[in-house]
């Protein structure tokens, strides 16, 4: 991570955000992810000068928390829930077909760069299983199809709009700067809600009172 | 019929209901009026009264939580939000704050200034992006209409708050760990005593509520004692968020009070999918141990769900019906918790892993019948020996499972595999049967 001016008020502005600077070891490492797409050694030896830390406190934290990626994923990362309800409610078939269709293991990127794909645990979502993540946008209620079509929509460099989500699908680099905390002015775009979260206010207010 | 009671998701079927305009269109932001104008310790009295307890799982009260900070100590006080949801099952967090970020952010104001800390920080799981932008923009807009920052409301109370954004770890939503993944460390539980509100953030007296928790204090403040405490059972007190997925017809989120049974919310839920029989679920995500259609008629508060056997922890109801494998099931949710297990002790480390090993064998139709005692032998070796509940949790389905499916293990073996069709039970099994 070659450091312009901006990044470095970028990473003070972070680091200020806390009462005690060690505390900014983790949006330090999304942002590194916002710059190269995964955690290089290059960042860590950064982010460890920059916090008065040793580069081991730093990766200690990096290789603990699954998000933080030692290899580069793809432009659109994508994660099939496969944990138990998901996984029953068709995850395992999605994930399966997934692989199959792209010719890529877990952990693994096509050779064009845009798509790699994981599997992942619940992601608060059970009421529109089975859930698909790509950069951390939610994908409900996905089928073997749908999942197909989306993932040849990205390698086009066109994926659909997420279901609860910004207008378009930003990449994995644009949504770490997200989670770094840095905004992005796309908070307003999107539903506030899909049908599930608003069944039971539907049924109150019919009257099921 | 047991009454709906939608309170938190009173308006979230507005557009704008995420906005500062729309929660101030509907009332919000007038409890904070209310809050600073009283004492400090009457605020934590009227919500010890309310008889709110915690949504996050384990059901402590809320209010004797904020009473236990030592008031007077010259030392600062940290007021923490877990919204790390991320027990398997549980989905009523993250769509509140979807909907609405501006509640929990009022509910933070009025908390932070109850135990009198002047700093505040919302930990939320790094994988919900469009979550995270919204609540961002929340914690912005409060800061900018002078709800938060320096002298708020000129009541002469200061509070900053801070989003943290996790980076997936499932054992984050424990505490303790939560508190050492906010300092900068990996996530990892610490023994208690001492408890956070003696020793907590930077060894600082610190409350750490679930989201919903929080959330629910505004309306207490607003509505009363008397109204919040009104509904819900003896020792269940309000409203609550029920969150049914799976084998329902209609999965989905249904607020009411706490005490309405499972087959009421099915009822609210459509029935089951096609007409199928229920099989079993879990009362609050994978943690709790599961129950059958035996538990149909439980009360779903505290009390009534621990009376029969299992906890009622986030609400999680994860129904499956009679096409679902319980040895599947319980193997996936056994390898979530190897895979969560922080490493820290060894019962929880090395013991889910042989747990995961031995239910393979197991679905597989390899393992022996022999292999089901020394299931339950691991378990007990596990739960209650380490330093947090993640390795009780990691042994609730399985022990409940053998509770009360033996024989579907039992056939496992005699099958030599698994008798079940998996295809069966996907959402697109039924859009098929629908469409016929």
């Amino acid at each position: 991570m070659p450091l312009t001016d901006a990044d470095n008020v970028v990473m003070d502005s972070i680091i200020n955000r806390y009462p005690r600077s060690r505390s900014a070891i983790m949006p330090l490492l999304h942002f590194a992810q916002s710059k190269d797409g995964y955690v290089t050694p290059e960042s860590i030896e950064v982010i460890a000068k920059k916090l008065n830390l040793e580069t081991a406190e730093v990766s200690a934290v990096a290789t603990f928390y699954t998000q933080y990626k030692r290899k580069p994923v793809g432009e659109y990362h994508v994660g099939v829930c496969t944990n138990t309800l998901c996984a029953v409610m068709g995850g395992d078939a999605i994930f399966a077909a997934l692989k199959d269709h792209l010719g890529i293991e877990n952990d693994e990127v096509t050779a064009d760069g845009k798509v790699s794909v994981e599997h992942i645990e619940c992601n608060a979502a059970c009421d529109y299983a089975p859930v698909v993540m790509a950069n951390w946008e939610f994908y409900d209620n996905q089928t073997v199809q749908s999942a197909k079509d989306l993932v040849d929509a990205m390698r086009q460099g066109n994926p659909p709009a997420p279901t609860r989500g910004p207008n378009k699908l930003p990449t994995w680099k644009e949504n770490s700067a997200v989670l770094a905390g840095l905004s992005d002015g796309r908070a307003n775009e999107g539903v506030q809600a899909g049908e599930p979260t608003l069944l039971g206010l539907k049924i109150a207010k019919e009257g099921g009172k | 019929m047991t009454k709906l009671t939608p309170v938190l998701s009173a308006f979230w079927d507005q557009k704008d209901s995420f906005t500062i305009e729309g929660y101030k269109r509907n009332g919000g932001y007038k409890a904070i009026e209310k809050a600073l104008s009283m004492a400090p310790d009457d605020v934590i009295q009227t919500v010890k009264d309310s008889g709110l307890r915690g949504r996050g799982g384990a059901g402590f009260p809320t209010g004797m939580k904020w009473g236990f900070i030592p008031q007077g100590d010259n030392k600062e006080h940290y007021f923490v939000v877990n919204a790390d949801e991320s027990e398997p099952g549980t989905c009523k967090d993250m769509p509140m704050l979807l909907a609405n970020p501006h509640v929990l952010v009022e509910g933070i104001i009025i908390g932070s200034y109850a135990i009198r800390a002047n700093h505040a920080f919302i930990y939320i799981r790094g994988e919900v992006t469009h979550i995270i932008r919204r609540v961002q923009q929340a914690i912005e807009d409060a800061y900018k209409a002078g709800y938060l920052g320096k002298n708020i409301l000129g009541k002469g109370f200061d509070l900053e708050l801070v989003l943290h954004v996790g980076a997936g770890a499932y054992i984050c939503g424990e505490e303790t760990a939560l508190l050492d993944s906010l300092e900068g460390f990996r996530g990892q539980p610490r023994l208690r005593p001492p408890f956070p509100a003696i020793a907590g953030l930077y060894a600082r007296p610190t409350v750490v509520n679930n989201v919903e928790s929080v959330a629910s204090v505004p309306a207490i403040i607003n509505n009363g004692v008397e109204w919040f405490s009104s509904m819900g059972t003896e020792k269940s007190k309000g409203f609550t968020l029920y969150s049914l997925s799976g084998h329902v017809k209609n999965p989905g989120q249904f607020e009411a009070p706490l005490g309405i049974t499972l087959r009421e919310l099915i009822g609210l839920a459509g029935g089951m999918r096609n007409g199928n029989t229920l099989k079993f679920w879990t009362p609050g995500g994978s943690s709790t141990p599961l129950f059958t259609a035996e538990h149909l008629d439980t009360p779903l508060d505290y009390e009534g769900v621990a009376a029969a056997g299992s906890m009622l922890g986030t609400k999680a109801l994860q129904i499956f019906d009679e096409t679902v494998c319980v040895v599947r099931a319980v193997l996936r949710w056994t390898e979530f918790y190897k895979h969560e297990s922080c490493g820290k002790c060894t019962p929880c480390r090395e013991g889910t892993w042989w747990l995961v090993q031995i239910l393979k064998d197991l679905e597989s139709g390899k393992g022996e019948a022999a292999d089901l005692d020394k299931l339950l032998d691991l378990c007990d070796n596990i739960a209650g020996r380490s330093f947090c509940a993640l390795a009780d949790g990691a042994a609730s389905p399985i022990i409940s499972s053998l509770k009360y499916f033996r024989e579907e293990y039992m056939e496992h073996l005699r099958n030599g595999g698994c008798p079940f069709d998996p295809t069966k039970s996907t959402l697109f099994a039924t859009a098929e049967a629908g469409a016929r």
